[in-house]
C-alpha cells in the first residue's frame, strides 16, 4: 500500500492524497441510510493528465476507484463499496468556456452547481442552468453522470439531456471527447449527429470512466420569477391537473408535493407552479393563464390556490432548501428518497404507497414530485426522515424504500440514481438482452471492473 | 354548542335591506329582491347570496339593527354544506389555525397584548407607545380570534374554538386584552355577543390605546405632514364604531386622508380572500380600483389597520408609487422612533 501511496502522491503531490483515518471516515459514507465503507485512499486530481495517471496506476494495479462530486447522492452511489481510492474532484473546478451565442458552458469535471449560479450571474446574468434542488456544491458532472434534474427540467428534460459534449478519462486510461467536441472546437451536441456515445456514460454513476469535463446547455435567465401554490384535496385530479398545465408550454418548473408536518400541509396536495417573464406584463400573463386553466376545479371546489406571499422567498430559493427542513423534523438531519421516473398517471397510486409505508414502517414522509419534459413522466420522491443517531430508525426508512422500489418496479417505473441494491432490483427486471448490452458495454470499456465496483454490476 | 342569537322578526321587518343593497358585490333590483333573499336565507332556503357571497362581513356594518346578517349567511351556508373558497383551502386554513399547545406567553399580569397569531403584531407592539404593555405580548392559535373561518363559512369552528380561546385568556387571569387586530377585538365583542358568548375581561381596541398613549406623547409628535390613503380591513366592518379613531389619530399627527370614494362604509376589501373565493379576476378588478382611487386622492402612504391587508396589498401599492405603512408605523414615525424612508 505505501506503494501505491507513494505513485499517487507522484501523480497528484502530497497534499492530493490522503490516507488519513479521519478523512477516510468521511469519505467512507453519505447522508443516505446505507452503511458505510472505507476507501484506502482520497485522491483530489487537479488535471485529467492526474486523472488519466490515478486511472492508469488503478488499472494496472486493480484498484476500485470511486469518481466522485459532492457524495451528495444521498444513495451511497460514491461509498466506496470495495475499497481502493475516492477520486475526490472538486479541485477540477474551472469554468472554462462560455458561449453565450451558442447558450452553452465548458466546465471541469468538480465544478459546482453553484460555482457555475454565481459565475453566470456575475457575468452572464441573462443566461442559467438548470440548477437541481441539492446543496450548492454538488457538481454539474455527478449531477450529468446520475440523470440529475433541475429547475428546467419540465422544459428541457433531465440535466444530461442538456449535455453538450464530455471529455472522459476511460477505464484503461484513454482521455476521450464525446459529441461535438471530438471533431472540432464547438460544444453544441454531445451526440447528433453523430452515433451518441455519451449514452456510454451518462447514467453510469461512475462505472463507465471519469468524467474531466462537461459541456452544458445554458438557458434565458428571465428577470422576474414567480410562483403560484394550487391545492387540491382529491388525489385522483392530480394527473388532470398536471395535463392541463403542461399544455400551457409555458412553465418553468412544476413540482407536486404533500406532507403531513406543519399540520397546515396535511390533508392536501400541493402544486407549486413556477413561471418567469422579463416584465410584468408577461409574469401577469403566465399567471392568468395559470389561473384559467385550473378556473373549473376552483368552480367545484376541489382546488385553489394559496395565498403564499409569505412562503414565496422560500419557494422561490434555488436551490430550494426546504427538503433539508424536513430532513431534521425528527431531528438528527437526515433523510432518504426512492425516485422512481413514472407516467404522471401514476401519481395517485405513487401517493397513498408513501403514506401507506410511512404508516407500515412508522416513519415521517414528504413526497415530491417534479415534472418531466412536459409531463411525459414525472420524478417521485418518496421520501422519509430520520435521526442518524436511531439506528432502529433507519433501518426502517432503509426497508421502506426497498420496498418503494419494489413498487415503483411493479408499476413500470424506472428508480432515479438507483443505490446498488436498487440496480440489482432493475437489473433483474430488465430485459435479457439489454441486460447482456450492458454487460457487453461495462466488460468491454472496464475490463478490469475497478470502476466504482459494486455499482452496475451486471452479470451474464 | 353556543347558537347565533338572531332575531327573525328583526330582519322580517326591515324597511331597508341595506345589507344586501349596499352590498358592493352583489347587485339586487330593488328592496323587494333584496328582502326577499335574505328572508330565503333566513328560512334555509336556496339563495344566490349564499353563492354569490364574498365575504366582506360589510353587511355587518351595513345592518344599522344588530341582527348579523353575515353570521346568518355563513351559519346558513354550512349548514348547507357550502364552501365559499376551495374545500382544500378552507381545511389548510382550519389545520393552520389549530391549537397545537405552541404559543408565547409573556409577562401578563393584569393586562395582556394579543399578537393574535400575527408575528408581524409582536414587531409593532413595541416601542414608546407600548413600553408599558410590550412584554405582556401573548402569542399562538390558542389566543388567535378564529373569526377567519368565517370567510369560509365555518362558524362551527369559531363556535367551537372561541370559548376554547376565552378561556385561555380567563387562565391568565387578565383583567384586560389590548387586541392589536381588528378581528381580535371584532370577535370579542362583535362575534362573541352576537353567539352568547361571556367575555370575563375588557377587550380593549389597540388604536383606542393608541390613540390614549400618542395623546400622553403629544410632545413628541413632529406633524408628518403627508397624505394618505386609509385602507380599512374587513374585520372593521364588525366594529364600525371603532372606525373615528383612526381619523383623530390622523388629525393628531398631523395626517391628510383626503376623501375617497372608497372610504368608510363604501370601503373596498384588501382582496385577498376574494381571489381565494372568487379567483383572480374580481381581486384584480377590485383592488385595481381601490389603488386607483388612493392615487387619484393624492396619496402619497397607503396606511394599513391590518398585517393581512398589508401583506396583500404593499406590493402592489408600492409598484403603483404609494408607500406601504402600518398606522402604528406612522405613529413611530410621528414621535420620531421610526424613520420615514423605512415604512417605504
Amino acid at each position: 500500500m505505501s506503494d501505491i501511496r507513494k505513485a499517487l502522491v507522484d501523480i497528484v503531490g502530497e497534499r492530493g492524497v490522503s490516507d488519513a483515518p479521519e478523512e477516510l471516515w468521511f469519505y467512507s459514507r453519505d447522508p443516505g441510510v446505507l452503511a458505510p465503507h472505507k476507501p484506502d485512499f482520497v485522491v483530489a486530481p487537479k488535471t485529467a493528465e492526474e486523472v488519466q495517471k490515478i486511472v492508469q496506476l488503478a488499472n494496472r494495479e486493480k484498484i476500485p476507484i470511486v469518481p466522485m462530486g459532492n457524495g451528495m447522492s444521498l444513495a451511497g452511489l460514491v461509498i466506496p463499496l470495495k475499497g481502493g481510492i475516492v477520486l475526490d474532484m472538486k479541485r477540477m473546478n474551472k469554468i472554462l468556456e462560455v458561449n453565450p451565442m451558442a447558450r452553452y458552458v465548458v466546465v471541469e469535471g468538480g465544478t459546482s452547481q453553484g460555482a457555475l449560479k454565481a459565475y453566470l450571474q456575475k457575468n452572464h446574468p441573462t443566461l442559467r442552468h438548470s440548477i437541481p434542488d441539492a446543496p450548492s456544491t454538488t457538481t454539474i458532472a455527478a449531477n450529468v453522470s446520475l440523470h440529475g434534474q433541475g429547475r428546467l427540467t419540465n422544459q428541457y428534460g433531465f440535466n444530461s439531456d442538456m449535455v453538450t459534449g464530455l471529455e472522459v478519462v476511460l477505464p484503461t486510461g484513454e482521455i476521450c471527447r464525446i459529441g461535438s467536441p471530438s471533431i472540432g472546437p464547438y460544444w453544441i451536441s454531445k451526440g447528433p449527429t453523430l452515433p451518441d456515445l455519451s449514452g456510454l456514460f451518462l447514467g453510469w454513476l461512475g462505472c463507465t470512466g471519469v468524467i474531466t469535463k462537461v459541456g452544458l446547455k445554458l438557458y434565458p435567465n428571465k428577470k422576474i420569477r414567480d410562483a403560484e401554490l394550487f391545492v387540491t384535496d382529491r388525489l385522483d385530479l392530480i394527473p388532470h391537473i398536471l395535463y392541463k398545465l403542461t399544455h400551457l408550454e409555458m412553465l418553468e418548473d412544476i413540482n407536486v408535493w404533500f406532507q403531513p408536518k406543519p399540520l397546515m400541509f396535511l390533508g392536501n396536495y400541493h402544486i407549486t407552479i413556477f413561471f418567469t417573464g422579463d416584465t410584468e406584463e408577461e409574469v401577469e400573463f403566465k399567471r392568468k393563464m395559470v389561473w384559467d386553466c385550473l378556473q373549473e376545479y376552483m368552480d367545484s371546489k376541489d382546488g385553489g390556490f394559496m395565498s403564499i406571499q409569505y412562503m414565496k422567498p422560500m419557494l422561490l430559493e434555488m436551490p430550494g432548501r426546504n427538503i433539508a427542513d424536513f430532513a431534521d423534523v425528527p431531528k438528527g438531519g437526515g433523510f432518504e428518497y426512492s425516485g422512481p421516473i413514472a407516467p404522471i398517471e401514476h401519481f395517485p397510486q405513487y401517493a397513498a404507497k408513501v403514506v401507506e409505508l410511512a404508516a407500515k414502517y412508522n416513519v415521517l414522509y414528504a413526497s415530491t414530485a417534479r415534472l418531466i419534459s412536459g409531463g411525459h413522466s414525472m420524478m417521485y420522491s418518496i421520501s422519509f426522515a430520520f435521526n442518524r443517531n436511531d439506528p432502529a430508525m433507519m433501518d426502517r426508512v432503509e426497508k421502506a424504500l426497498d420496498e418503494a422500489t419494489a413498487f415503483a418496479l411493479g408499476m413500470g417505473g424506472i428508480p432515479w440514481k438507483p443505490n446498488f441494491k436498487e440496480q440489482k432490483m432493475l437489473l433483474e427486471k430488465m430485459e435479457p438482452n439489454a441486460r447482456r448490452l450492458l454487460l457487453m458495454i461495462k466488460k468491454n470499456l472496464d475490463p478490469q471492473g475497478i470502476m466504482n465496483p459494486g455499482n452496475w454490476e451486471v452479470n451474464a | 354548542m353556543v347558537q347565533l342569537k338572531f332575531d327573525q322578526k328583526v330582519c322580517a321587518s326591515c324597511r331597508s335591506a341595506d345589507c344586501l343593497l349596499k352590498c358592493q358585490y352583489m347587485t339586487f333590483s330593488g328592496h323587494k329582491e333584496a328582502h326577499g333573499e335574505m328572508m330565503k336565507v333566513m328560512k334555509g332556503k336556496d339563495s344566490r347570496v349564499l353563492t354569490e357571497c364574498v365575504t366582506c362581513y360589510a353587511c355587518e356594518e351595513y345592518c344599522t339593527r344588530g341582527n348579523h346578517p353575515f353570521y346568518l349567511i355563513s351559519e346558513k351556508r354550512e349548514e348547507k354544506g357550502m364552501f365559499t373558497a376551495p374545500r382544500p383551502i378552507t381545511t389548510q386554513w382550519k389545520n393552520m389555525t389549530q391549537m397545537q399547545g405552541k404559543y408565547l406567553v409573556g409577562n401578563v399580569k393584569d393586562t395582556a397584548l394579543s399578537c393574535c397569531y400575527l408575528p408581524e403584531l409582536g414587531q409593532l407592539g413595541t416601542g414608546e407607545i407600548f413600553k408599558d404593555v410590550a412584554s405582556a405580548g401573548v402569542f399562538g392559535a390558542e389566543f388567535m380570534c378564529p373569526a377567519v373561518h368565517s370567510h369560509f363559512a365555518r362558524m362551527s369552528v369559531i363556535k367551537e374554538r372561541l370559548p376554547v380561546v376565552i378561556e385561555n385568556y380567563r387562565k391568565l387571569g387578565v383583567k384586560e386584552v389590548i387586541c392589536m387586530h381588528d378581528e381580535c377585538y371584532g370577535t370579542l365583542t362583535s362575534m362573541a355577543s352576537a353567539y352568547g358568548m361571556e367575555v370575563p375581561f375588557k377587550p380593549v381596541y389597540y388604536l383606542d390605546f393608541v390613540w390614549q398613549r400618542m395623546q400622553e406623547l403629544k410632545d413628541k409628535i413632529k406633524p408628518l405632514g403627508i397624505t394618505v390613503a386609509y385602507q380599512r380591513s374587513c374585520s372593521n366592518r364588525l366594529i364600525p364604531d371603532k372606525l373615528p379613531v383612526v381619523k383623530k389619530i390622523f388629525k393628531l399627527i398631523g395626517v391628510k386622508a383626503p376623501k375617497r370614494k372608497y372610504q368608510d362604509e363604501n370601503a373596498l376589501c384588501c382582496a385577498e380572500i376574494l381571489r381565494s373565493v372568487s379567483g383572480y379576476k374580481l381581486a384584480d378588478d377590485v383592488q385595481k380600483r381601490n389603488i386607483d382611487d388612493m392615487l387619484a386622492s393624492g396619496a402619497e402612504y397607503c396606511v394599513f389597520n391590518c398585517p393581512a391587508c398589508q401583506t396583500s396589498l404593499s406590493e402592489k401599492v408600492a409598484k403603483r408609487g404609494l408607500k406601504p405603512v402600518h398606522i402604528i408605523d406612522l405613529c413611530k414615525m410621528a414621535i420620531g422612533e421610526k424613520e420615514r424612508e423605512a415604512a417605504s
